[in-house]
């Protein structure tokens, strides 16, 4: 079931349109992508479901009832740009964030001890938010994020601003959270992480929907014929009227060939005709990693 | 209403906390104070200091034994002696100063100079010049040949001092300084000048770090605008009450140390006061007449100006100005507030201040003018206009401003600043969330008719 949705939400600014009629459904406890160029419209839409701004039309439901302004409080919002006092201390903000989400102060400072030990930054306590790098106030407006347990979690461009170390600490902590019950909707252009972490994406170009659909059935669509052949030694393959080699190359002892089929041919007879050049070791459908699947889509529109 | 109260909390707790907050917060009153003070204080310590000065003159003897002795300066007559030689020496001679006369002085009024090492100071000049100008008008008048010219010259000598008295509806008498009412007026107006200033364009700040640090979008889906905005004023406010009160007892209190050590403890007060209430009694006018002479002038002075600055109305004072302090800050810092919202950064506001600056100028302008004319029909609308009432109507109150007036000028003002702060919610939820984009007055007047 799903536990968000959004039906053909259309949002004007001024004359220009920022949304139009943009649907998507978030199934419940998976995590949803949102995809696009700069300026597609990805914030606004994520402004909506926060309610900081109202459709223009079109409706939005929580766990199949309306959006109401008191949902807030099941909703967690990391911005893009992070969005932090600079002069107060890490601590207090922290605080008082938890206390505008509705939590009582001595709740707060139980769960803010639990995340600050998780996220190892307990020592941060007593400094002031300008004191620390940005990849550090990013964790701290993490943790004021989750801290309310929201059921539903949005999370505007996570990984900006956070090195390799710590972007595989938060895609943790983002699939922990997953488990424990959220639904959590993100933006990014990091799409290695589309493709770690999203169960279904929805790519925006300049207001509209292009893409949408689960990651794996994209990819598949997507495949578009191609497969890859790896063979021990060194093994070429020449095309012929089925297929074409789309690329050969070594790597250690193996050789990587990508081909395409340009015919009905079946993959049982692919296999026939190249199993005489060597010992094969594996033999997989080529899925397009999602930035592939991006670019194309994008410029396939232009 | 509890999201409220917790950002009121951070917005008065950070600031209440900072370090240049509790520096002025202590050091105003001390540097009010000493304003106050200090030229008493320099005005009766220069007793002390005793001058010799040598006085020639150029080939005459017409102003000897002229100038008299006082009680902190000798006047010593030198006859034969040149200003050249002593020029040199009159300091080792033991003399503060030379004071030269020309004979031309009758004719020319700056053939007269005083040389010293140090700057003289005013009073020692003005003697001086009061002393010589009173020889010269007394010689003019010689040359006339009036008959008895010296026992009518000692029939005009009169001196007059005004004393102000006021009377209340009771009947009862008063005395007054206006003096004091002018410097409260003064002070009131220009305290109101720069809290509403100064707070209001701290909430103005306050919006504009929130929106450029994007901290609103994290607010804002947690509250709703009109309640942040509220909430960073009302905070602001109590920041500003705060110091006001702070600064209130301060002041009673430093004003209660002067008067218990600096005034001598015989009864200065109730001298005073009891004059006005014996004004028709001719004996007791000598009696205390002979009782001042005792007293040093400048003290009874100060002490008359002490009691009647305690003899304000400090209650309807305190109420007006807590009264128009809230309404005029509400009405400007929502203002402010909105101005905050509509930009993205600081020197975007400078378009947006001058309008708004002007009629606080004005309000400034107009309570400086409302000093020497408290009952002029400038300063009784702008003590209505809202936007110019509370600094106007806090200068015009020393000078007893008639219930009625109070009261109009007050209700006009709660229903200005409701409207203000309607209008300044509306264009601040919008503007918050708007980057980019400059603004104009006219987006603003866009904003202001949206309706979602």
């Amino acid at each position: 079931m799903a536990l968000f949705e959004a039906v053909n939400v259309t949002k004007k600014y001024g004359d220009q349109l920022a949304l139009d009629k943009v649907s998507i459904s978030v199934p419940e406890q998976s995590i949803y992508g949102l995809l696009g160029p700069n300026g597609a419209g990805k914030t606004t839409l994520i402004r909506i479901i926060n309610q900081i701004t109202g459709p223009d039309s079109g409706e939005l439901y929580l766990n199949g009832k309306k959006l109401m302004p008191e949902d807030v409080q099941v909703i967690g919002y990391l911005p893009e740009e992070r969005g932090l006092y600079k002069k107060m201390k890490v601590g207090e903000q922290a605080l008082y964030f938890a206390q505008l989400k509705g939590l009582s102060k001595a709740e707060a400072m139980k769960r803010l001890k639990y995340w600050f030990n998780k996220l190892e930054i307990t020592e941060w306590w007593g400094k002031k938010i300008e004191e620390l790098s940005k990849g550090m106030a990013q964790k701290v407006q993490f943790v004021t994020t989750v801290l309310h347990e929201p059921k539903l979690l949005i999370f505007d461009e996570p990984f900006t601003g956070f090195d390799p170390l710590n972007t595989n600490i938060i895609k943790k902590e983002i699939l922990y959270l997953r488990e424990r019950g959220a639904t959590i909707i993100f933006s990014t252009h990091n799409m290695e992480s589309v493709e770690e972490l999203c169960d279904n994406i929805t790519l925006i170009d300049k207001a509209k929907t292009l893409l949408e659909g689960s990651v794996h059935d994209i990819r598949s669509q997507w495949a578009a014929n191609e497969y890859d052949l790896v063979f021990d030694g060194d093994v070429k393959i020449e095309g012929n009227g089925d297929y074409n080699i789309l690329n050969q190359q070594k790597e250690g002892n193996k050789s990587i060939i990508r081909l395409k089929t340009i015919s009905s041919i079946k993959t049982n007879d692919i296999l026939q005709t190249v199993l005489k050049s060597g010992n094969l070791i594996s033999f997989n459908p080529a899925l397009p990693s999602m930035n592939e699947i991006f670019i194309r889509v994008i410029e396939n529109r232009n | 209403m509890n999201k409220i109260s917790v950002i009121i909390k951070r917005e008065y707790v950070t600031r209440v906390r900072k370090k240049s907050f509790i520096i002025m917060t202590i050091l105003a009153p001390l540097l009010m104070a000493s304003i106050i003070i200090l030229p008493t204080m320099i005005m009766m310590n220069q007793d002390g200091e005793y001058k010799k000065i040598a006085v020639i003159e150029d080939n005459s003897d017409l102003f000897k034994g002229v100038i008299r002795n006082t009680k902190d300066a000798e006047f010593v007559y030198l006859e034969n002696v040149k200003v050249e030689d002593l020029q040199k020496t009159f300091e080792s001679a033991g003399y503060y100063g030379i004071l030269y006369i020309s004979p031309e002085l009758i004719n020319v009024p700056n053939a007269v100079q005083l040389i010293s090492k140090q700057q003289p100071p005013i009073g020692l000049l003005q003697y001086i010049e009061n002393s010589l100008k009173k020889e010269i008008e007394r010689q003019k008048l010689l040359a006339y040949k009036i008959e008895n010219l010296d026992e009518i010259m000692k029939n005009i000598e009169t001196s007059v001092s005004v004393q102000t008295k006021k009377i209340d509806e009771t009947g009862a008498v008063k005395g007054t300084s206006t003096g004091i009412a002018m410097a409260l007026a003064y002070l009131f107006g220009f305290m109101m000048y720069m809290l509403v200033f100064i707070f209001g364009a701290q909430v103005m700040r306050g919006v504009i770090e929130e929106k450029t640090s994007r901290v609103v979008e994290v607010i804002i889906s947690s509250v709703k605008p009109i309640q942040l905005m509220m909430g960073k004023i009302i905070g602001i406010a109590l920041v500003g009450l705060t110091q006001f009160f702070i600064w209130i007892f301060l002041t009673i209190g430093i004003a209660t140390v002067v008067k218990t050590t600096v005034l001598p403890k015989n009864n200065l007060t109730e001298l005073t006061q009891s004059v006005p209430q014996n004004m028709m009694s001719a004996d007791n006018q000598a009696a205390v007449a002979a009782q001042s002479a005792n007293v040093s002038p400048q003290l009874a002075e100060f002490s008359k100006m002490f009691d009647s600055a305690m003899n304000q109305p400090w209650g309807l004072i305190i109420f007006c100005f807590i009264f128009y302090f809230i309404t005029g800050y509400l009405l400007y810092a929502s203002v402010f507030a909105a101005i905050g919202s509509a930009v993205d950064n600081e020197t975007e506001t400078q378009q947006f201040m001058l309008p708004v600056t002007i009629p606080i100028i004005i309000a400034l302008m107009v309570a400086i003018g409302t000093m020497q004319n408290p009952e002029s029909s400038l300063s009784f609308w702008c003590s209505m206009i809202p936007l110019t009432s509370p600094i106007v109507m806090m200068a015009r109150i020393p000078f007893d401003v008639p219930y009625w007036q109070i009261a109009v000028s007050m209700a006009l003002m709660i229903v200005t600043f409701l409207a203000f702060v309607w209008m300044a919610a509306k264009v601040y939820r919008t503007g918050i969330l708007m980057y980019g984009k400059k603004t104009s007055w006219k987006e603003m007047w866009k904003w202001l008719r949206y309706s979602g």
